[in-house]
């Protein structure tokens, strides 16, 4: 269960409060109009930003002061989600062993992993060599690796067609069942196709997680308000 | 403000160290030298002779330089020829080119018994003599109109080009185009180019050495040598350093303020369209020009090329000892640059916003001139150990220093870029200390790292300026072989020599350059 | 430093394998005297045959250059003999308590001094003139008609070399308080100054200029080496400056024994005689077989200059200051 404890997040003059709790597992949908604060909640709790006040926790262990590295959290960002100079083996190797050499076990569990995305036998491709799907198939792979319960994707497929994109979100929906996937997206189609819950944000207020189904049968103003 | 602050990591700590220990070298030098420097011992009137000589052929070498280069940019900015892009890169080329190389290739054209003598001697004209302010100020030019043109380019390559289609549009002649696009421009960029030549050619040490003819061409750069090695006035070298890093130290303030906006140079290979001067009056015009400067820059190297390639083979092995004692030097300071430029890069990446410091501190080290801080350490070592044992290790580290801004310029941006784009990545992953730099960081730094590398490789190679200072005469390196050998006028060996070097300074650039690129493609 | 440069030890090691675990005496001295054409190789082959021993010339400069390197290396120099400054810099040198007493009695000199110096002796001597080639027309005749006249001139560095530093006192000799204005006249002769003889009269081979400051012995070495008569040193009126070169130990040698047996070599016919065609100045011994034909062709100043060791120190100074500002102008 991931715990947002009466986190307050200052930056200039934008302001994000969270008081929220997610249950696992299951996809949770996160939307609102853009600059409402959805990529800094991400932040927040990847690591990369630090809230001012509150907590932030994991099955009620305490994250807020950890590094990115140490919080069991795996990220998909938009982009550069695979180092452009490793091949993809290397890239989905990294989610189970970040050295400079992974160890051949971790090379082995990438293979699989490659396989379980679809990408059987192209663990030696270059990025540059693979097709924008592909490329989120293997960032998938890694997330798949790294063994972390808890996996954000800020927008992961936003770049691809959307018939590929709900390929990759069936995708993640099948291969992440056992873990909590918090995801955000501008897309509302998404979350009513794929995700279990979905949370709402708009100027820095943070909405509890809901049913999706019942969010989007009976909205409240906010979010009819941004449907419309 | 709550932003995760970054683990600054083993190499983040060396470059904040680095970036500390630098200007503290330099403000250590610069203490050094003014406890050193009589204060009652005022200038005498050959140092105020050597100031004003400083500044006048510094004026004048950049006067030159910035005049020749305009109609000459101007012609590359509005000409299309094959070759076009071979010769703007050339035009990079004399900032890798040893000075002694060069000097030497001066000599042969313009020398007493060069190309340019024998052809006036043919004419029964008077001969001209290379030695005193004309020769400083032409060596000088001859490295510096390749530079002021380049900047000169840029300026035109900047002019957007739809206000030439504009003017073409309605029907401007170049003398129209010239008023309303040109001139505007000129009168932003070449003040900037003239104060870069300008500040350049007052830190000129080799060409003052070998060029200057005695007191009344004598820099103070090369007047802080005579007082250390002629004389061994220790005093007097330690005032004339204070006299020169006030100027250095004032210009370089002065070029910071100007030049802050202004960046490197870049896709100067993309010739304009342009509609202006289409004249055949004016066609002959640039193309004349375009080939008496490309005949001023190629003719000096070829000569010397020329002269000394043959004697290669017979060199003796002094000569081959000096250039393994060179290779030395310039491998150990490019190493040098690598790790500081590196760790100084991450430094500054890693503490964000506040790391700025970081790259000024790095351009410290343009405000003292190589003598300047090479005479520093020399009155710092000389009360505990003789300078010329560490002659070598000193001048591999001056050398550094003074190549640290242009590996920082291009290392920086780079960093940024990548922690920009990877870094967050890279955070999720846990990668951190060397796997992130071994896996994330260099594979992604290489070019401007081979860039660099060989920046520094091909200047501390061709270095002839701390050394001298430094040298006993059993460790020349091989720019000091060179002129000594001229010296002697032993100039067939000298000829060898220079071509020696001259070789293993572009080999050395070219080797790291594009041994990244292509480790990179 | 060390590793990456194990290269150049190794040929180093090479060349110093050959001379095995003899004891090494290393003397520094000015360039040309351990060019290939100059005493340097003779002279290292003939007291190697006698003295069981490697004989090590270093090059630093010229001859008042070696001073400024002798002050700097202090007590730490590894050099055990300086030789090639002259009396014109003796009195400096003294002062720097870095030399030590020859001990040797000076055998019968052929030098035009009287000679008492207990740390230094000579081992050449000769007279500074300009030297030209015999097609110049209108060869002046002293230093006044010199600044009159186009001819030009190549000049040594007073700081850094003694030929430079003797043209300083000559001039100083032969006109004290107008000195300044002779020089200032002299100045639009000068085509350069170089840091040394070597570099000077390489260029007036090369033909850079009319005349180079040189010795009256210079012309000897292009009649007797390459049998050319087309060179001659021009007599000046006021008399010519004379040069004593001399050579020292060191107080802080390791091999005391050793250096004063070179500095009693140095005054002996196996090291005179190879002076007069190698150093082609005077031999401060002349040796049995007399000074080699062709030397008799040479000028003999009429008025020989010279400042006591103590006068040119005291001159040195001010006279450079002088030069200084006249020919920075």
């Amino acid at each position: 269960m991931l715990t947002l404890d009466r986190i307050t997040f200052r930056r200039e003059d934008f302001v994000l409060h969270a008081d929220v709790s997610v249950e696992g597992p299951g996809i949770v949908a996160v939307i609102g109009p853009s600059g409402g604060g959805k990529s800094t909640l991400l932040s927040l709790i990847a690591g990369f930003e630090l809230p001012d006040e509150g907590r932030v926790c994991w099955n009620n262990a305490e994250m807020t002061n950890l590094a990115p590295g140490e919080r069991p959290v795996a990220v998909l960002f938009q982009d550069n989600n695979l180092f452009p100079h490793l091949d993809a083996a290397t890239n989905v190797a990294l989610g189970a062993s970040p050295r400079a050499r992974p160890p051949p076990a971790a090379r082995d569990r990438a293979a699989e992993a490659l396989s379980a995305v679809g990408l059987d036998g192209m663990g030696e491709r270059m990025p540059g060599e693979l097709s924008g799907g592909q490329q989120s198939r293997v960032a998938l792979a890694r997330a798949l690796l790294t063994d972390r319960p808890l996996v954000l994707m800020d927008e992961a497929f936003s770049a691809l067609g959307p018939a590929l994109r709900l390929e990759m979100l069936t995708l993640v929906k099948s291969l992440l069942a056992d873990k909590t996937v918090l995801m955000v997206t501008h897309d509302p189609d998404d979350a009513r196709r794929v995700a279990r819950q979905t949370m709402f944000v708009e100027d820095g207020r943070l909405r509890p997680a809901e049913d999706t189904g019942a969010l989007f049968a009976n909205p409240h103003d906010a979010l009819a308000r941004y449907l419309a | 403000m709550a932003e995760r602050a970054q683990p600054l990591g083993a190499a983040g700590v060396i470059g904040i160290a680095a970036a500390a220990a630098i200007p503290l070298l330099i403000l250590l030098a610069t203490v050094a030298i003014i406890r050193v420097a009589e204060p009652g011992n005022g200038p005498t009137q050959a140092d105020w002779a050597a100031l004003r000589f400083t500044l006048w052929q510094a004026f004048l070498s950049a006067t030159f330089s910035v005049a020749l280069a305009v109609p000459v940019a101007r012609a590359l900015a509005r000409r299309r020829f094959p070759g076009r892009g071979a010769l703007v890169t050339l035009l990079g080329a004399p900032f890798l080119l040893p000075v002694i190389v060069a000097i030497f290739g001066l000599l042969a054209v313009f020398g007493r018994s060069g190309l340019v003598n024998s052809g006036l001697g043919m004419l029964g004209l008077p001969q001209i003599s290379i030695y005193g302010l004309h020769g400083v100020v032409l060596a000088h030019v001859f490295f510096n109109l390749p530079l002021a043109t380049r900047l000169i380019l840029q300026g035109w390559q900047d002019i957007p080009s739809e206000r030439f289609r504009l003017a073409a549009s309605l029907g401007m002649d170049a003398t129209a185009v010239n008023r309303h696009l040109e001139r505007p421009m000129l009168r932003q960029v070449v003040p900037g180019a003239a104060l870069v030549i300008f500040v350049i050619c007052t830190m000129s040490f080799a060409v003052a050495l070998t060029l200057g003819g005695g007191p009344r061409a004598t820099t103070v750069e090369l007047a802080i040598y005579q007082a250390l090695r002629f004389e061994f006035d220790l005093d007097r070298a330690a005032f004339l350093a204070l006299v020169q890093l006030a100027i250095t130290v004032f210009l370089a303030m002065l070029a910071y303020r100007i030049l802050r906006h202004q960046g490197f140079a870049h896709g100067l290979d993309r010739p304009l369209m342009r509609w202006d001067g289409r004249t055949p009056a004016l066609r002959l015009l640039d193309g004349f020009l375009i080939l008496i400067a490309a005949l001023f820059l190629l003719v000096p190297i070829a000569s010397a090329v020329a002269r000394g390639a043959p004697e290669v083979v017979g060199l003796p092995q002094a000569v081959w000892v000096s250039a393994l004692r060179s290779l030395c030097v310039a491998g150990a300071s490019t190493a040098l640059v690598v790790v500081l430029a590196v760790a100084m890069a991450l430094a500054a990446t890693r503490l964000k916003d506040r790391g700025g410091w970081i790259e000024t501190a790095g351009l410290t080290a343009l405000a003292a001139s190589p003598l300047v801080l090479g005479t520093g350490i020399f009155v710092l070592v000389h009360p505990v150990a003789n300078p010329e044992a560490l002659a070598l290790p000193v001048t591999a580290l001056v050398n550094a220093i003074v190549t640290l801004p242009f590996a920082l310029r291009a290392l920086v941006p780079a960093c940024r870029t990548i922690e920009s784009e990877y870094g967050r990545l890279a955070d999720t992953l846990g990668l951190r200390g060397w796997a992130r730099l071994r896996l994330v960081v260099l594979p992604r730094l290489l070019r401007p790292l081979g860039f660099s590398a060989g920046l520094a490789a091909a200047l501390s190679m061709g270095d002839l300026g701390v050394i001298a200072l430094f040298a006993d005469p059993d460790t020349a390196t091989l720019p000091l072989q060179v002129y000594r050998l001229m010296g002697a006028y032993r100039m067939e060996e000298a000829g060898g020599a220079a071509v020696l070097l001259l070789v293993l300074s572009f080999g050395a650039f070219w080797m790291l350059d594009r041994g990244a690129r292509r480790a990179d493609a | 430093m060390r590793i990456p440069c194990l290269g150049a030890g190794l040929v180093m090691a090479a060349g110093a394998a050959t001379a095995g675990s003899l004891p090494e005496l290393t003397v520094i001295t000015y360039d040309s005297f351990v060019s290939e054409w100059g005493p340097g190789p003779a002279v290292e082959a003939a007291f190697e045959e006698t003295c069981a021993c490697d004989l090590n010339f270093v090059a630093a400069g010229d001859g008042a250059a070696l001073l400024a390197r002798v002050k700097l290396e202090g007590e730490r120099s590894e050099a055990d003999i300086v030789l090639g400054i002259d009396t014109n810099l003796t009195a400096e040198a003294m002062a720097t308590g870095l030399f030590a007493p020859h001990g040797c009695m000076a055998a019968d000199l052929d030098v035009p001094v009287p000679w008492e110096d207990e740390i230094f002796l000579p081992y050449v001597w000769g007279y500074f003139a300009f030297v030209h080639d015999t097609g110049l027309e209108g060869v002046p005749q002293s230093f006044e008609e010199l600044a009159d006249s186009d001819v030009s001139i190549i000049i040594q560095d007073p700081r850094s070399s003694t030929p430079g530093l003797g043209l300083l006192l000559w001039v100083k000799a032969a006109y004290g308080d107008r000195a300044a204005e002779i020089w200032s006249a002299l100045a639009d002769n000068v085509v350069t100054v170089t840091p040394g003889w070597s570099e000077a009269y390489g260029m007036f081979l090369e033909g850079e200029a009319d005349m180079v400051l040189s010795y009256t012995t210079s012309p000897a070495y292009h009649l007797i080496a390459e049998g050319d008569a087309g060179k001659a040193a021009a007599p000046f009126s006021e008399g010519h400056y004379m040069q004593v070169e001399v050579a020292g130990k060191l107080a802080s040698t390791d091999q005391p024994e050793l250096a004063d047996r070179f500095l009693s070599f140095m005054l002996t016919d196996a090291f005179q005689e190879i002076i007069p065609t190698t150093n082609w100045m005077y031999p401060a011994v002349i040796p049995d077989n007399g000074l080699p034909d062709g030397f008799e062709t040479l000028i003999q100043p009429a008025k020989p200059l010279l400042l006591s060791a103590a006068e040119a120190r005291t001159v040195r100074v001010p006279a450079l200051d002088e030069w200084l500002n006249a020919l920075s102008r």
